[in-house]
């Protein structure tokens, strides 16, 4: 699983945060998202996709064949 | 065309929710689901009609689009009464991108996970202290006066750097102000306080600054990235906002788990952090205390569900019967279940306008709802439920008052 994040259409709502703290993170003076894990391990793919199916400005990307 | 309707057959908007059943939505909105994602009402506050969507999938898809807006200014949006509140505004939620973007991004960095978290101590111990005063008090006694509205006051004082000394004055504006049933000209009158009030506090934050939020959106005053009646409007929204939805859940939240004891027993016995945190979303799902819809307008013509929105018409997601979509949430969802899996509701919204504070909101419900109950174990109400007065007027559902025991 491969991630993409984009910066400009996040809300920084901090979902992903919640759900997959080991992959994403905000930045402290805007709350805007980061991304720690671009291939996170297998264990955190659920929790991922979750993030992503919450995002509410749909700014997490995956592609799962990668 | 779609609207086939007569005038006269356009229900309108918002309904009343049957008697006896304060916890679900109106039953006109679960027949119109029934009947597919969009219908056409009239909205009377602001004189015109809009389409009501009623699914999760269609809500969603709606507000997460960029062809419709959130700007209240456009004519035939159907605005919501606390938009009319004398032009004070309540600041970005009411704008589009870029600009909603960039207000907004100046006081996201203190409602991120990890800031709230950190504060986390802190208002475990506002509760503690709450609850420690509530039970050296005379009982019965009003659980929102005594518990409910003050936890998020001092929560959202500390966070913005707000006397909570000024707590009496600007609770009384803010329940003016979202109120449905008020007059325009009293709405107006407490808005135009309650921006006085940030406006001389911004004024105070740029001479004197503290380590608070409201001091450093008073820096980007100074630096010109915001003028300061923008600033005012801006702290007169998060005050309002801070506190009036999460008192409101505290409240309705724990009426709700008085009338469903095993599921209060479940979330009391209980010292998972994962459960109680299971416990706040679906609460937050099964009251969805925004219960006049999120409104909107479209910018263009926009295909959906077989039907056609045209540029220029109102929208208005309702949230509560989405939440109550038993696509998403198969299993009874007009039932509380604290075990259900309810993450996905829609009672933050959804989109880039979904609520900045819903970290806090979650955090504050989490430390309010586990505590309350393992320290009080007897809770009860100490009236009847058809005496309880609901807010079937207010902007945001909840109870007015709610007399507990113990």
């Amino acid at each position: 699983m491969k991630v993409r994040v984009d910066e400009d259409k996040c809300c920084g709502a901090g979902q992903c945060v919640l759900l997959a703290p080991d992959v994403f993170d905000q930045r402290e003076d805007d709350g805007i998202v980061i991304l720690l894990e671009v291939e996170p391990a297998e264990h955190l793919h659920a929790s991922v996709r979750e993030a992503a199916a919450v995002c509410p400005a749909a700014a997490i990307e995956l592609s799962e064949n990668a | 065309m779609t609207d086939t309707l007569s005038s006269a057959e356009i229900p309108d908007f918002p309904m009343a929710r049957a008697a006896g059943c304060p916890f679900d939505p109106p039953p006109r909105l679960r027949a119109l689901q029934q009947e597919g994602p969009l219908a056409r009402v009239r909205v009377p506050e602001s004189g015109g009609t809009a389409w009501l969507v009623t699914t999760y999938a269609e809500q969603r898809a709606l507000l997460a689009d960029r062809r419709v807006s959130s700007d209240v200014t456009r004519p035939g949006f159907p605005i919501p009464a606390p938009a009319r509140s004398g032009g004070i505004g309540l600041s970005f939620i009411l704008m589009d991108d870029p600009e909603h973007a960039r207000l907004r991004r100046m006081v996201q960095g203190a409602f991120t996970v990890r800031r709230v978290e950190s504060m986390r101590p802190a208002v475990q111990k506002i509760v503690d202290d709450m609850i420690d005063d509530l039970l050296a008090g005379p009982k019965p006694v009003d659980l929102v006066e005594a518990f409910a509205l003050p936890v998020p006051s001092l929560v959202i004082c500390e966070l913005l750097g707000v006397p909570y000394a000024d707590h009496d004055f600007f609770q009384e504006n803010s329940k003016t102000i979202i109120k449905r049933s008020v007059a325009p000209e009293e709405r107006a009158a407490a808005g135009g306080r309650l921006a006085r009030y940030l406006d001389d506090l911004v004024g105070r934050k740029l001479a004197e600054p503290g380590d608070d939020l409201l001091s450093r959106v008073a820096e980007r005053v100074k630096a010109g990235d915001l003028s300061r009646q923008e600033a005012a409007q801006m702290g007169v929204l998060l005050l309002i906002a801070g506190h009036e939805t999460t008192a409101n859940m505290i409240a309705l939240g724990t009426l709700a788990l008085l009338r469903n004891p095993a599921q209060l027993a479940l979330l009391r016995e209980s010292d998972d952090p994962k459960l109680v945190a299971g416990a706040v979303e679906e609460l937050l799902r099964y009251l969805n205390i925004t219960h006049n819809g999120r409104r909107r307008i479209a910018l263009e013509d926009i295909e959906i569900a077989g039907r056609t929105i045209r540029a220029g018409e109102g929208i208005i997601m309702a949230n509560d019967i989405g939440n109550r979509d038993p696509s998403v949430f198969p299993d009874n969802p007009d039932e509380l279940d604290i075990r259900r899996d309810a993450r996905r509701h829609v009672a933050f919204g959804f989109g880039v306008h979904q609520c900045l504070g819903q970290p806090l909101a979650r955090m504050e419900l989490q430390v309010a709802y586990s505590t309350l109950y393992r320290r009080v174990p007897t809770l009860s109400l100490a009236t009847d439920l058809e005496r309880i007065p609901f807010k079937h007027d207010g902007a945001v559902y909840g109870v007015y008052e709610l007399p507990v025991t113990w």
